[in-house]
């Protein structure tokens, strides 16, 4: 039931003419949603209606300048729980797209991957893995990768056995107003220049935002990120990652944890309820092969945070004798012990819990202990401006 | 005699409407004709007898996709030769095109189920899915794919039903992207490089140039060949044409093209990086001396979406390649 508007069907002989292309919902969802994916052309809207659409394959875009808008994410939903193959369900391979309005649950691998999309725009998209937390739910929820201009805009991520939101190897990045919850990682941003995370809720997630560089991979020198005016908060999902990945490490009860990263800076964010740590600064801890990489934090500035409650139940190798010691709950803010503290800065007024760790001791080494990092505040880090057309789109 | 026989068959070409030739014009114009036929690829297209300048070929070591037996062909137009290249797929001019027909022996005859095509065109490559229709008379165009239940004998004489995957337009694309536009994969010298293919088309006029060092890749069941080769060429075309840095697995640092020459970027020792439950548990992609531990043979062992590598064409497990490639991990010096 694809069928184009009596007025847009009257001008197609000019192409420069934008369409709609509404697809409604019912028998062979999955070919005509595709269809329409594939004979839209640039300037074109696919329209999805209301109702569930049972799908059995992968969807994807391969159209500049095309937007794919649902009637709300709680009325357009693409249900991939009878997915019989690709690893996600639905893949944007073009630049200028706009995806709005609808929901994708229960994707077999990823929910919804961009990669190589410039100028990509996820708006008021909801991805979940319907049945909670577990294992074997898909990875990524929301997934942009490889690409220049990203925004992420009033997102809500539940289930995903890695990250929520994840953004990689890109730049130019804005995640906001985005809700994330019962994930390993709520945010995640690797290997990516130049982001600003702000107005997000993450909660209930093992952990809540990350930062992170990685080794080994084509695009690293992760920095340039701003996380500020989030709510992260009751963090307290115990991790349900497949072992191998990066996350599965992550720590139950992490608020915000930056990794390797050059120039993050983290303020006005209220952070409570992380039973583990409300901000924990770390290098890449992991063996690894690669002459460009450098696994340490450099450039940190943690300040004009709220502090809740926090480190009561710190899931580090000692840890409830660790919190005795403290008097019940570990400092609030975590640094493994490495980086170059001359450009490390707290300014939150809360303590600092030093672990003592030289790169690549384990963690069974630690000498905890109170510090204070008063290193240099970095110049600011400019805030990302998105070009207006897309700004236009997210509202 | 001869002559007879020749005008009653061109008369019964032009008779029945069906071209005595390739029909270049669908070829390079935009668009996407209806069906197979309307190419004119083939004099018997139920049989699929080529026409002139329409050459069948096979590959050293072929892409496995559910055991489907393939027949390929490729199309010059007249006076067009391919250029030689060493490394990169076989130059081929606008207008050219490769002509891939997959399906599965029923009862000892080769039932086809879909036929993929790449024609080059000025603007780049297009890629396109023909679906056969059920009397195996022609195929007719499905952009978006679709999906066809089929019931084979696999090699063990193990009986599969599957739910046979013809990938839509961009999945073809998927795999033959490099940078983002279409490239061919297996037209490369070194899988053609055996059975005097190569010498053939030479012979023919339609390759511009064959140096006696052309490279060749193992055949990957050879027993006679170096297991490492074999793997090598396995991997490459199975894996390379999304695991390679222009390709649509460049963000994951897992490069399995035939010369990779950085060890952590063929996977020995690699740690994952997307993989969620494709990690299956383990630490590397490639764990030297233990095929176990090697998220590789977890994903290559699995069929399901979001763990199952190849992501495309994969309802079933390779045995014989998996155990292949187990027994070349098994072998590798453990670190």
């Amino acid at each position: 039931m694809i069928r184009m508007t009596a007025f847009a069907a009257l001008l197609l002989a000019s192409p420069a003419l934008a369409r709609d292309i509404t697809v409604e919902a019912g028998a062979d969802a999955q070919e005509r949603l595709q269809t329409a994916l594939l004979e839209a052309e640039p300037g074109d809207t696919v329209r999805i209606g209301a109702g569930r659409f049972e799908l059995t394959d992968g969807l994807s875009l391969d159209v500049d300048g095309v937007t794919v808008r649902g009637a709300g994410p709680g009325q357009t939903v693409l249900s991939f729980r009878g997915q019989l193959g690709a690893g996600e369900g639905l893949l944007v391979t073009s630049d200028d797209v706009v995806l709005r309005d609808f929901a994708v649950e229960d994707s077999k691998g990823d929910g919804i991957k961009s990669k190589g999309a410039d100028r990509i725009v996820y708006k008021n998209i909801r991805v979940e893995w319907t049945g909670g937390p577990r294992e074997t739910n898909g990875a990524y929820g929301v997934y942009p990768v490889s690409s220049t201009t990203i925004l992420v805009d009033g997102v809500t991520v539940k289930g995903a056995s890695d990250a929520g939101i994840y953004v990689g190897q890109s730049e130019q990045i804005v995640v906001r107003n985005s809700l994330v919850s019962g994930n390993v990682a709520g945010i995640e941003i690797e290997n990516s220049r130049h982001a600003d995370v702000y107005g997000n809720t993450a909660t209930h997630n093992t952990g809540g935002i990350l930062v992170f560089d990685m080794p080994n991979l084509p695009r690293m020198d992760g920095g340039e990120v701003r996380v500020f005016k989030n709510q992260v908060i009751d963090n307290d999902q115990p991790n349900f990652a497949p072992k191998g990945n990066i996350v599965a490490t992550v720590r139950r009860g992490t608020g915000v944890l930056i990794m390797a990263n050059d120039n993050v800076q983290v303020f006005d964010n209220d952070l409570s309820g992380n039973a583990t740590s409300n901000v924990m600064l770390v290098a890449y801890r992991q063996k690894f092969d690669d002459a460009r990489y450098d696994p340490l934090p450099s450039h940190i500035e943690i300040t004009a945070n709220r502090h809740g409650r926090a480190g009561f139940a710190p899931e580090l190798p000692g840890g409830a004798e660790l919190a005795k010691a403290f008097g019940g709950s570990i400092p609030p803010i975590l640094w493994d012990g490495t980086g170059d503290p001359a450009t490390l800065h707290v300014g939150d007024q809360v303590p600092v819990l030093g672990m003592g760790l030289a790169l690549g001791a384990p963690v069974e080494t630690a000498k905890p202990a109170l510090v204070t990092l008063t290193g240099a505040t970095s110049a600011r880090i400019d805030r990302v401006t998105l070009p207006a057309a897309m700004e236009a789109a997210a509202r | 005699m001869k002559t007879l026989i020749a005008a009653a068959l061109l008369f019964g070409a032009v008779f029945l409407g069906r071209p005595a030739a390739v029909n270049d014009a669908a070829i390079v114009a935009d668009g996407y004709p209806a069906h197979l036929s309307d190419y004119g690829f083939f004099a018997d297209l139920a049989k699929r007898t080529p026409n002139a300048r329409v050459t069948g070929y096979t590959l050293e070591t072929p892409l496995f996709s559910d055991y489907a037996e393939k027949q390929r062909f490729l199309y010059l137009p007249a006076g067009a030769k391919a250029v030689y290249d060493a490394d990169k797929a076989l130059g081929l001019p606008i207008g050219a095109a490769l002509i891939k027909t997959f399906g599965y022996r029923q009862n000892g005859a080769f039932r086809p189920l879909e036929t993929r095509l790449l024609l080059h065109r000025a603007r780049g490559w297009v890629a396109i899915p023909y679906v056969w229709n059920a009397a195996g008379t022609d195929a007719d165009l499905r952009r978006a794919g679709t999906r066809i239940p089929v019931t084979f004998t696999d090699p063990s004489g193990e009986t599969r039903s599957i739910s046979y995957a013809v990938p839509n337009q961009n999945q073809c694309k998927d795999c033959h992207a490099l940078d983002g536009r279409i490239t061919p994969i297996g037209v490369k010298a070194r899988y053609l490089n055996h059975a005097g293919q190569l010498e053939g088309l030479l012979a023919a006029g339609m390759l511009d140039r064959l140096p006696g060092d052309a490279p060749r890749v193992a055949r990957w069941d050879d027993p006679r060949a170096p297991l490492g080769e074999r793997a090598r060429a396995y991997l490459e075309i199975n894996c390379a044409h999304c695991h390679n840095r222009a390709g649509a697995a460049s963000n994951s640092g897992l490069f399995l093209d035939w010369k990779q020459p950085d060890a952590t970027a063929r996977g020995i020792g690699k740690r994952p990086v997307a993989a969620g439950r494709g990690s299956g548990g383990r630490d590397f992609a490639i764990q030297p001396g233990d095929a176990d531990a090697s998220i590789l043979i977890y994903r290559m062992e699995s069929t399901e979406p979001g763990i199952a590598m190849p992501e495309l064409g994969r309802a079933t497990v390779h045995k014989e390649g998996v155990a292949m490639l187990r027994q070349w991990i098994d072998s590798l010096p453990a670190r």
